[in-house]
């Protein structure tokens, strides 16, 4: 490392220890979010609020009905006519509807615009009504690595990806600007310091700051959450290398084509939203038409995803991850020579 | 005969449709003060970074210190300082870090920095802030500190573009008295201005405009480009009787607050006939500002 690399990386600590908001960004965020994703994210069904309605009132639509109500999951209300039920459920006061008409055909309504817990409720429901078949069906599922199907389980390793794309793209590509705009850049451009030296000097600082976001993000996943990591830490933090080299490298080309903070902080919003909708966060991959399947192998996200989730949950090794790290290091090597002669040029 | 530091010739740069520098030659001197002088968007900037060997030109060449603006862009970059017209300071770093980082970067020894720190700070007089935040500093201590940063690696040419820009005239008096201090030890200083009066403190001018060189000289010498001296004279009515004088005959006639100052071929007496009174006209030696204003008005009547 030469002196001046040094005093530069120097520099660069110095200024972002003393910005209390930096500090914020460092330690603060990634817990809150994780906490959120924790918390208040989660696609599990506890309780819906059910509109019964029976016109038949046999022995046997009562027997159901109480199924449904001892799964716990169910929160009966019964309701006088059809018309009334269907006014409950426009009113979202309720989510779901048990409807028998008079010959005692049952009818189970999920209010669809609640999208996927609709989906889990239809599920719960059909899964009480086959025990009910004579003779019974028994379907023993089992949810392998979560085996619970806790979707924190499945969030909260995510957000260290989201997490650390949105702290380095945006800190890096502001930092850099901020030199142009200040005037620092150009006057360091008269100094002996070397183009790569004063590159290298900028991402670093950010580096080392993802590096940090994962390994808080991780220790409260584990530790709060109780999410087991089964893989290995060592190859998890590998990931997050050549990770960081994807977002550093579009931070410092966001950087290039952009004059002023504000600028930069935009763009890196347009990378975000794109990257994190297309990475198999909350929406998976294998449902995507085919054209868009393709843009995701470019994005390192849904790599980061993929290695994230698989090391967590099942445990898998660069034995199988490898196509991962691969695709993630030769992206950010062309992402960062890109982002470097484009530097090039603008200075 | 004293040394020449910085030979320019026929210098040629363009971005994209404009042409910033038309082909401009000059020579500055060891130990003098030289000064750019010219509009906004005459080209003064463009040819101060090309000095500065942070822009290649189109075409002719810039020698600095005898060494080639574009081959030995790095010992240029040694042995010369350039602060732009906002000298990059870092905002939330005090006095002293910003000081110490630019020394680190020129590598200046530590066993040096402490010396020459400490006499930089006390001619700047910045030596009572030394732990402020440079955010927190006035325009004027914060160009002083530009000019601390600038020269903490002892340089051998100082560049400055447009160093007093929007500074207060009593810090850009004291501002000055440090570049004549600077002068005194031996430092060759070029510098870009749209102040007048400043160009008068210059050694020697080069007039810019348009990406031409259009005059250059002593101060006293760029005066007397202006042929028979300036006629003056007192007016109720400046901008009018000023304009006056311009449509109807070929002089240059140009308003300072109630003051009229007519240069060129002309008379007292068609000045009085053009302005049809009999005002009483003064004929005295002009300004750095007269000559500055006839030599523009010249290039656009034959431009």
């Amino acid at each position: 490392m030469t002196n001046r690399l040094k005093f530069m990386l120097k520099k660069e600590l110095l200024q972002t220890l003393r910005d209390p908001r930096m500090r914020i960004v460092i330690l603060v965020m990634p817990i809150f979010q994780t906490l959120i994703f924790g918390y208040a994210v989660t696609t599990d069904v506890k309780k819906v609020d059910t509109a019964i309605v029976d016109m038949a009132n046999t022995t046997k639509t009562r027997a159901t009905v109480d199924q449904f109500v001892s799964s716990g999951i169910f929160i009966p209300t019964y309701r006088s006519s059809y018309d009334e039920a269907w006014y409950a459920m426009d009113q979202g006061e309720v989510q779901a509807m048990i409807l028998f008409n008079q010959q005692g055909q049952m009818q189970f309504v999920t209010d669809g615009s609640r999208g996927l817990s609709a989906g889990v409720t239809a599920g719960y429901a059909a899964a009480i009504l086959s025990s009910n078949q004579q003779p019974p069906i028994t379907v023993e599922s089992r949810a392998w690595y979560n085996p619970l199907l806790k979707s924190r389980n499945f969030y909260v390793p995510g957000v260290i990806a989201m997490m650390v794309m949105v702290v380095t793209l945006i800190l890096s590509s502001m930092a850099v600007v901020r030199e142009v705009e200040i005037g620092t850049m150009e006057q360091i451009m008269v100094t002996p310091m070397k183009r790569w030296e004063f590159i290298v000097g900028k991402l670093l600082p950010f580096g080392a700051i993802g590096m940090v976001n994962v390994l808080v993000v991780t220790a409260v996943a584990v530790f709060w959450f109780n999410i087991p990591l089964q893989g290995s830490l060592p190859l998890l933090m590998l990931g997050a290398v050549l990770y960081l080299m994807n977002t550093l490298g579009m931070g410092l080309l966001i950087s290039t084509i952009s004059r002023t903070q504000q600028q930069a902080m935009l763009s890196a919003f347009f990378v975000i939203f794109p990257a994190s909708l297309l990475s198999g966060f909350a929406f998976p991959i294998a449902n995507m038409p085919a054209i868009i399947r393709f843009f995701t192998l470019f994005n390192p996200m849904r790599y980061m995803m993929t290695i994230l989730r698989d090391i967590f949950l099942k445990g898998n090794g660069l034995d199988i991850l490898w196509p991962n790290y691969l695709a993630m290091f030769l992206l950010g090597v062309v992402l960062l020579t890109t982002a470097t002669l484009r530097f090039k040029k603008t200075g | 005969m004293k040394e020449k530091i910085v030979t320019v010739h026929n210098l040629t740069k363009s971005f994209k449709e404009v042409q910033a520098v038309k082909g401009i030659s000059f020579e500055v001197n060891q130990g003098e003060v030289f000064g750019l002088v010219g509009p906004d968007g005459a080209g003064k900037t463009t040819t101060m970074r090309i000095l500065a060997a942070i822009l290649s030109p189109d075409s002719g060449s810039a020698e600095i210190l005898h060494l080639d603006s574009i081959k030995d862009r790095e010992k240029i970059h040694d042995r010369i300082a350039y602060m732009s017209q906002r000298f990059g300071l870092y905002q939330d770093l005090t006095v002293q870090e910003n000081i110490k980082f630019y020394a680190d970067l020129y590598g200046v020894k530590r066993t040096e920095l402490k010396e020459s720190m400490d006499k930089l700070l006390s001619w700047s007089n910045l030596t009572q802030f030394k732990n402020r935040p440079a955010g927190k500093l006035s325009g004027g201590m914060k160009q002083k500190l530009g000019l601390t940063c600038a020269l903490i690696h002892t340089p051998e040419l100082l560049l400055l573009d447009e160093p007093t820009n929007g500074v207060d005239p009593v810090s850009r008096k004291e501002f000055w008295n440090l570049l004549y201090k600077l002068v005194d030890d031996g430092l060759t200083i070029i510098m870009t201005t749209a102040y007048l009066d400043e160009a008068e403190r210059c050694h020697r001018l080069a007039f810019m405009d348009k990406g031409k060189i259009t005059a250059r000289g002593t101060p006293k010498e760029i005066v007397n480009l202006i042929p028979g001296g300036v006629f003056k004279f007192n007016s109720e009515n400046p901008f009018e009787e000023s304009n006056r004088i311009a449509e109807t005959t070929q002089a240059v006639s140009t308003v300072f607050g109630s003051q009229v100052h007519v240069m060129g071929k002309i008379t007292a007496e068609q000045i009085q006939k053009s302005i049809n009174r009999q005002a009483e006209i003064v004929r005295s030696e002009g300004s750095v500002e007269d000559a500055f204003v006839y030599l523009s008005e010249i290039e656009k009547n034959h431009g």
